[in-house]
């Protein structure tokens, strides 16, 4: 027990002085799953609009199949991503494997399906209620998707959040194609990961403590930024 | 002459037939949709837009007209009243410099040149259905279809929308339109389309439909309608 308070007190200070090693885990941690977040808004949230208002062959297994992604296992994703980097990989050439590159690939396929799908249904809604007025001014379904997504971006915020909460919070897929290696790929759940299991308490729970914080100042931004958006724009 | 032909027009959707059989030229510059409640209206025009697919018979325009609709129940992009203005004029192809002037003439029209920095999903509904008239003005269209334009307005916001609805009639717009108000029936068209269960009951012009319709199940309509 008092094990634990010790550690929670050491974790405290770790916290307060800055400490560097502390500050460039988060960093990168921050840095790898903010890329990955963009890129996968950046690819998602158009293939979500696309699969919302598009009309083509295969559209609605593609739609199981975005819904099946969403809840693909990190480590699953991580031994893809790995596959695809090694170096007798078909990417093998770049070496990217072992970089902070990797991370960001391999969160990347991780929560694309994740902001494509709960784009799709944001979209899906807006096109139920916008649907015969942008058709009767002459909007295409391309045109459409895109004057959707921009409607909606507020409500997007929500599918953006829930692929970065994921992003960060994963271990398996940065912890395979990233290695875990100190000062190079080294990001707060894996730190965590291995702390705990060496032993060093303090470090592990200043990080957890820190994880649990982004994630709460983020969610709690986004729930302010939803609110305002309601009330200006209705 | 005719601007707009009906031929065998029908629609099912599932099992229900919700038209059938309609047949029907449409040469007024304005006519009035009347019939009661799921009698089909709303569904006609859309036919007519080119929103809805007939599963039976054809829509044709001798001359395509460019056209547009006012909904029952505005839809406002989340955007300023100007944005929305000028949306509808970008699909049209107005070149970007001439749409500030047309969104600015359109909503001095309306009578509502206050809003145009106004975001359009805070207004009013009677407000918003001002600026969705704007918004389709805009357009120049040929044909304006509207749906029931004055349904959830107080009065003195139906008198304005039907001033709004006659300065675009005489424009030159041809307007075809539904409403539950038989007096704005009366003062705005020049003829009446009555429609019953999903079938054509008759055309006839608007004078000599208040006066003596020629079925019995118009004549009804009209005394439940005034009765009540
Ligand atoms: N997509 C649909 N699927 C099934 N039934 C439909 C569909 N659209 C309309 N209907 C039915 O078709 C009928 C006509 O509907 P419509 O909205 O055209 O009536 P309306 O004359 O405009 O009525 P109101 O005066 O209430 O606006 C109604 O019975 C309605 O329930
Ligand atoms: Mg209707």
């Amino acid at each position: 027990m008092s094990e634990i308070a010790q550690s929670l007190a050491l974790a405290g200070e770790l916290v307060a002085a800055g400490d560097a090693k502390l500050a460039e885990i988060v960093w990168l941690s921050l840095k790898v799953s903010l890329s990955a977040t963009a890129l996968s808004c950046v690819l998602g949230m158009p293939l979500g609009a696309l699969l919302a208002v598009g009309r083509f062959p295969g559209r609605h297994s593609l739609i199981v199949l975005f819904n099946g992604l969403m809840g693909l296992p990190p480590v699953v994703v991580g031994l893809l991503v790995y596959l695809l980097l090694s170096r007798a990989g078909p990417l093998g050439q770049f070496g990217l494997l072992f970089t902070p590159a990797a991370m960001i690939i391999a969160q990347t396929v991780l929560i694309t399906p994740i902001i494509a799908a709960l784009t799709r249904q944001v979209i899906e809604d807006e096109w139920r209620e916008y649907r015969e007025q942008l058709r009767s001014l002459g909007a295409s379904r391309m045109r459409a998707g895109r004057t959707l997504l921009w409607n909606a971006r507020f409500s997007l915020t929500t599918a953006g959040l829930a692929g970065f909460g994921r992003a960060v919070a994963e271990v398996g897929a940065v912890m395979i194609v990233g290695g875990n290696i100190d000062g190079v790929t080294r990001v707060m759940t894996t730190t965590i990961a291995l702390e705990t299991s060496k032993g060093d308490l303090p470090l592990a729970l200043a990080l957890g403590a820190i994880l649990v914080a982004v994630v709460l100042v983020i969610n709690t931004g986004a729930f302010i930024l939803r609110q305002w958006a309601e009330r200006r724009w209705g | 002459m005719h601007w707009l032909e009906l031929q065998g027009l029908g629609l099912t959707e599932g099992a229900t037939r919700i038209l059938a059989d309609i047949d029907l030229k449409l040469g007024a510059g304005r006519t009035a949709l009347l019939g009661p409640n799921g009698a089909g209206k709303s569904t006609l025009l859309r036919l007519m837009h080119g929103l809805l697919r007939p599963s039976t018979g054809t829509v044709s325009w001798p001359n395509p007209l460019s056209q547009a609709m006012v909904f029952q129940r505005p839809v406002m992009l989340r955007a300023t009243v100007l944005a929305n203005i000028e949306y509808g004029l970008s699909l049209r192809g107005v070149p970007a410099g001439a749409r500030r002037r047309k969104a600015d003439e359109a909503l001095a029209r309306v009578g509502l040149p206050e809003l145009v920095h106004r975001q359009a999903r805070k207004l009013s509904g009677g407000e918003q259905q001002r600026v969705a008239l704007a918004r389709a003005w805009a357009l120049e269209p040929e044909v304006l279809f509207l749906d029931e334009p004055t349904a959830s307005l107080d009065p003195a916001s139906s008198r304005e929308v039907e001033r709004i609805i006659g300065e675009i009639a005489a424009g030159g717009t041809k307007i075809v339109m539904t409403t539950h108000n038989l007096g704005q029936a009366h003062r705005i068209a020049e003829e009446v389309i009555y429609l019953e269960g999903g079938r054509l009951m008759e055309q006839t012009p608007v004078e000599e439909f208040f006066r003596q319709p020629s079925t019995s199940a118009a004549r009804l309509f009209i005394q439940d309608e005034l009765g009540s």
